[in-house]
């Protein structure tokens, strides 16, 4: 039995040890459970020491290679390591300072972004001709226009939901439970295919190796 | 068995009876290879087949792949379905990733894809590997890809890659696909190498999270987007119709599963409430 076969072993058994959960909890279940935290927090820790921080931080640092040493990387080190200041309690104020900067540096990046991407690109999506090319179009924007005012209506909470904005708002709900139930389709959709990549993972890669258990066995 | 006793025994079934009944309406399907026709008209995953298509030959396009072992029986078939494309249209691929285990899947991706249609590594696709940053390495490659990557996945330097001559920023690429389970993905791709340096962008995602992109295909921001094992399924169904020595892919065959195991929560939403609504005019009738 090879490595990849052992793998394959392995990976159908913890599937199966995880699924059990749905009989009832189980000491196979928590084996599993305790093994995948683990080793996530054992792969992201080594991962970003050799992925992030060395080539980012240590190797311009110290100028591996032919290259010189930068001592500018000082700054991000210092940065960095105020994070773990949090670790001591008299000098956890200094984590302050790195927080600070990375909340300042995202938050003046994203800022002006986040508005164009996700608000103004939107209104101006939203205000399209209502005739279009024919129309299916006029009925489909007709129906965008009207769901997004409706929409925010439903939202407005400074007049009482009655007569016209009461019909609006209900309109508005009305549109937000099928935005709601277009992703709670999609939702089921995602978690069946998960199910479909394990399934196939069990049918078509692990039991054609049964046979070699089998032979290891008996 | 009265009406009364059959509403009973279905208000207290074992939830371990419809897991079963799901596991069958997957397992079933697929040990059967049960094959579902898949209609795919103009929609997102057209638009994004039909831009590819239309890319010159000897286009360089950058696939960032943003996901990681938990989604890749969602995205890894659009990841090879793409590559598959991209491929036999002689279009060059930069591969990426803004999530660490995505550099392994974006390499299998393009390696056994690029080995059956004889593109070579560092002619027709190379790997840049995984970036820390996300939507702060797109800013920055929009000034320069070498800054963020100075060397690929496999630690060649960026100058000695053939086919990154004269490619310099994100501007010199003719388009970004994103393949994304979450943040960072498809959101930094369409604010910053989008809306900020003009670069065309399309998009693959988790289903769970394709309804908040299709706001995104409205307004123009994405060109196309495949959500889900569907959307995946989709695209492999148009490269086989238009390329009918295409093999099946990978997400095809799970369609009849989704079909049916659809199917089956449907019928078991429909029964739930039909059951509460019986039980609740029992209760009212019982009361007066």
């Amino acid at each position: 039995m090879n490595l990849h076969v052992m793998g394959i072993w392995l990976g159908a058994l913890l599937t199966l040890s995880l699924y059990s959960f749905l009989y009832r909890d189980n000491p196979f279940y928590k084996f599993t459970e305790h093994l995948f935290v683990g080793m996530s927090a054992g792969y992201w820790v080594i991962y970003n020491i050799f992925n992030v921080l060395k080539p980012n931080l240590w190797d311009r640092l110290v100028g591996a290679g032919d290259a010189r040493p930068d001592m500018l990387m000082i700054i991000p080190t210092i940065f960095g390591l105020f994070m773990l200041a949090r670790l001591v309690p008299k000098i956890a104020s200094f984590s302050r300072l790195a927080l600070a900067m990375i909340v300042g540096t995202g938050a003046g990046l994203s800022l002006v972004t986040t508005l164009r991407t996700n608000i103004l690109t939107q209104v101006e999506g939203t205000m399209v001709p209502i005739g279009g090319s024919g129309t299916g179009d006029a009925i489909g924007t007709f129906i965008l226009v009207a769901g997004v005012v409706c929409g925010l209506v439903y939202f407005f909470f400074s007049k009482a939901h009655r007569g016209i904005v009461g019909g609006a708002a209900n309109v508005g709900i009305t549109i937000l439970m099928v935005a709601f139930g277009a992703s709670f389709g999609y939702t089921v959709m995602a978690r069946i295919s998960l199910l479909i990549g394990q399934a196939q993972f069990l049918l078509f890669e692990w039991l054609p190796t049964m046979h070699l258990f089998r032979g290891l066995t008996g | 068995m009265s009406g009364g006793r059959i509403l009973e025994k279905l208000d207290k079934v074992d939830r371990r009876v419809i897991y079963v009944l799901m596991a069958l309406s997957v397992i079933v399907p697929l040990a059967l290879k049960l094959d579902f026709p898949i209609p795919v008209g103009s929609g997102p995953s057209m638009n994004l087949y039909d831009y590819i298509d239309n890319l010159p030959e000897g286009s360089t396009v950058i696939v960032s792949y943003d996901y990681d072992p938990s989604t890749k029986a969602e995205l890894q078939p659009m990841a090879v379905a793409l590559c598959r494309h991209l491929f036999s249209r002689h279009i060059r691929v930069i591969g990426m990733a803004l999530w660490p285990q995505g550099v392994s899947l974006g390499q299998q991706a393009m390696s056994n894809v690029g080995d059956s249609l004889g593109a070579e590594q560092y002619t027709d696709w190379v790997n840049l590997g995984y970036t820390v940053g996300g939507a702060v390495s797109i800013l920055r490659m929009g000034s320069s890809i070498q800054a963020v990557y100075p060397q690929d996945r496999d630690g060649v330097p960026y100058d000695s890659i053939p086919m990154l001559n004269g490619i310099r920023r994100l501007g010199d690429l003719q388009m970004a696909i994103c393949l994304s389970a979450g943040d960072p993905g498809i959101h930094a791709w369409v604010m910053m190498a989008g809306d900020t340096y003009g670069l065309p962008i399309g998009g693959g995602c988790t289903a769970v999270s394709a309804p908040e992109f299709y706001t995104y295909l409205g307004t123009g921001q994405l060109l196309g987007l495949l959500g889900g094992l569907r959307g995946a399924a989709d695209y492999e169904t148009i490269l086989r119709q238009r390329n009918p020595g295409a093999p099946r892919g990978l997400a095809t065959p799970g369609m009849a599963a989704q079909s049916i195991s659809h199917l089956v929560i449907m019928a078991f939403i429909v029964l739930g409430n039909v059951t509460f609504l019986l039980g609740r005019r029992a209760r009212k009738g019982g009361l007066k």
